[in-house]
């Protein structure tokens, strides 16, 4: 999310040998105790790396972006953006077999590249096309393909192990790296780079005044967020038991408290009926 | 992580009826509306005054929620070792804490449209999940589900979900988290010295 328009091929190469050395040495890593996230040592550090580099060269650009440029422009070139994306969304959809979202997708990407000039204008939205969200690592978790652990991406922010994996892939099906010319393709990847950050500014504000620990917060946030994407759920309705919390009598207290908040877990894990099983939600590294 | 914004900025909207016994729906449809209109005015909330939006929500949106149930539901297993004191004092904490990441949101409020899904409730639940949907144009439509408890004082909402995250549940973490290190006392502590850090929600 907080991308630096740096060589891509770099990048990528950076990526990978930090995933590398990160899953060799994942096992001797020893956190807090979460059980999604073995490498709790590893992700602290990057996460206020990250919150680093964010502070010196993203917010401020992104702060800077949003004050000279008109509000019409932002709108459409977060659009435009939205547009070329959305080629690579309806594959996914149609690599989950939702055959008819990956239609709407082509209908989107058709209607808004023509009508919508290239992409300026949701104009598919207006007529009822909802914009989806998709990438690789959720169609790999639609497959059936675990977490494998919650990562912090260099640069990146937050993600899991499976969703780091499949990153190479989301890269190449980027049509902006399909451009020739270098220096246009290096000003798109800016320009996206900082409408991106926009697009998240006052959310830092909010971790720092609204949590205790902006690192588990944010952790606990990611994963849940992602396991709904992933299955395009819907929250579960398991809350009831959470009455049992207030009012269970002090003989049964423990038992019944413990009862309701394991069921809370496992039903806020569980955020769709589960078509496949997630080898990352038991596996113990 | 992404739209955590749009997260707690509607999280905020699950409000307000006069009617003790207005239908959970049109009490979240009504109450939103209703702030949503005065933050549209309100040039000072739409420029970063936290204090105002506080004082909105605050007589708008507070009377609406189960601060109690939303704690407890926060805290989790570890709710029924505090003493009852101490649980008023977390109810306390929290609830500021909560009311002022909102009332920030808020601020950050534009142009997003809000749809409100029908229903699909037994006319005599006592429990519901009211659904709604935030659009803005060139991004996916964020989910926000509001859920409601049916109590003497009329339907109170007690969580609220983003985007599949419950803003009240996603604390447990970090509670839990505090509280194995220094006890519901450093819970209350942390919390304490959290709203002190930022009372007054100084202008951004």
């Amino acid at each position: 999310m907080t991308a630096t328009p740096v060589d891509r091929t770099s990048r990528l190469q950076r990526v990978g040998a930090t995933v590398a050395i990160v899953v060799l040495t994942g096992c001797a890593t020893t956190g807090s105790g979460h059980p999604d996230d073995p490498l709790e040592g590893y992700n602290r550090a990057m996460f206020s790396f990250n919150e680093t580099v964010d502070k010196a060269v993203m917010k401020p650009l992104a702060q800077g972006y949003d004050y000279v440029t008109p509000k019409p422009v932002k709108v459409g070139i977060g659009n435009f953006f939205g547009n070329l994306a959305d080629v690579w969304i309806g594959v996914n959809n149609l690599l989950q077999g939702k055959v008819r979202d990956a239609l709407s997708d082509a209908g989107r990407f058709l209607l808004n590249t023509t009508v919508g000039l290239a992409g300026l204008f949701d104009v598919a939205s207006d007529i009822g096309l909802e914009k989806h969200d998709e990438d690789f690592g959720q169609t790999l978790g639609k497959w059936g393909v675990g977490e494998g652990g919650y990562f912090v991406v260099p640069f990146l922010g937050p993600r899991t192990i499976r969703d780091t994996l499949a990153l190479p892939v989301d890269f190449k099906a980027d049509p902006v790296g399909w451009l020739q010319d270098v220096a246009s393709r290096n000003v798109l990847y800016g320009v996206r780079a900082v409408h991106d950050r926009y697009t998240l500014l006052g959310v830092e504000k909010t971790l720092e005044e609204g949590t205790l620990d902006k690192y588990t917060y944010a952790r606990d946030y990611y994963l849940q967020q992602r396991r709904y994407r992933v299955f395009d759920g819907r929250p579960p309705r398991a809350r009831g038991d959470d009455a049992a919390i207030l009012t269970a009598p002090d003989a049964s207290l423990e038992a019944t408290t413990s009862a309701a908040v394991q069921r809370l877990d496992l039903a806020a894990l569980d955020l769709a009926p589960r078509a496949v099983a997630f080898p990352g939600d038991t596996a113990n590294p | 992580m992404k739209r955590l914004i749009s997260i707690f900025l509607f999280s905020l909207f699950a409000q307000l009826a006069l009617a003790a016994d207005a239908a959970p729906d049109a009490l979240v449809r009504d109450v939103t509306n209703d702030v949503l209109t005065i933050v549209r005015q309100d040039k000072a909330i739409q420029s970063g005054d936290t204090r105002k939006a506080i004082d909105l929500v605050e007589a708008k949106v507070l009377p609406h929620f189960d601060f109690k149930r939303m704690t407890a539901l926060a805290v989790g297993r570890d709710w029924r070792q505090a003493s009852p004191p101490q649980q008023d004092q977390l109810i306390d904490a929290f609830k500021s804490l909560l009311v002022r990441t909102y009332s920030n949101a808020l601020t950050q409020y534009r142009d997003q449209t809000i749809d409100f899904k029908p229903l699909r409730a037994q006319p005599d639940d006592t429990d519901v999940l009211v659904r709604t949907e935030v659009k803005q144009s060139g991004a996916r439509p964020v989910q926000i589900d509001y859920s409601l408890e049916k109590s003497a004082a009329g339907w109170k909402v007690y969580d609220v979900i983003v985007g599949g995250v419950s803003l009240v549940t996603n604390y447990r973490g970090s509670f839990a988290q505090e509280i194995k290190a220094s006890g519901i006392d450093g819970l209350i502590k942390s919390l304490q010295a959290k709203n002190k850090e930022f009372a007054g929600g100084a202008k951004s």
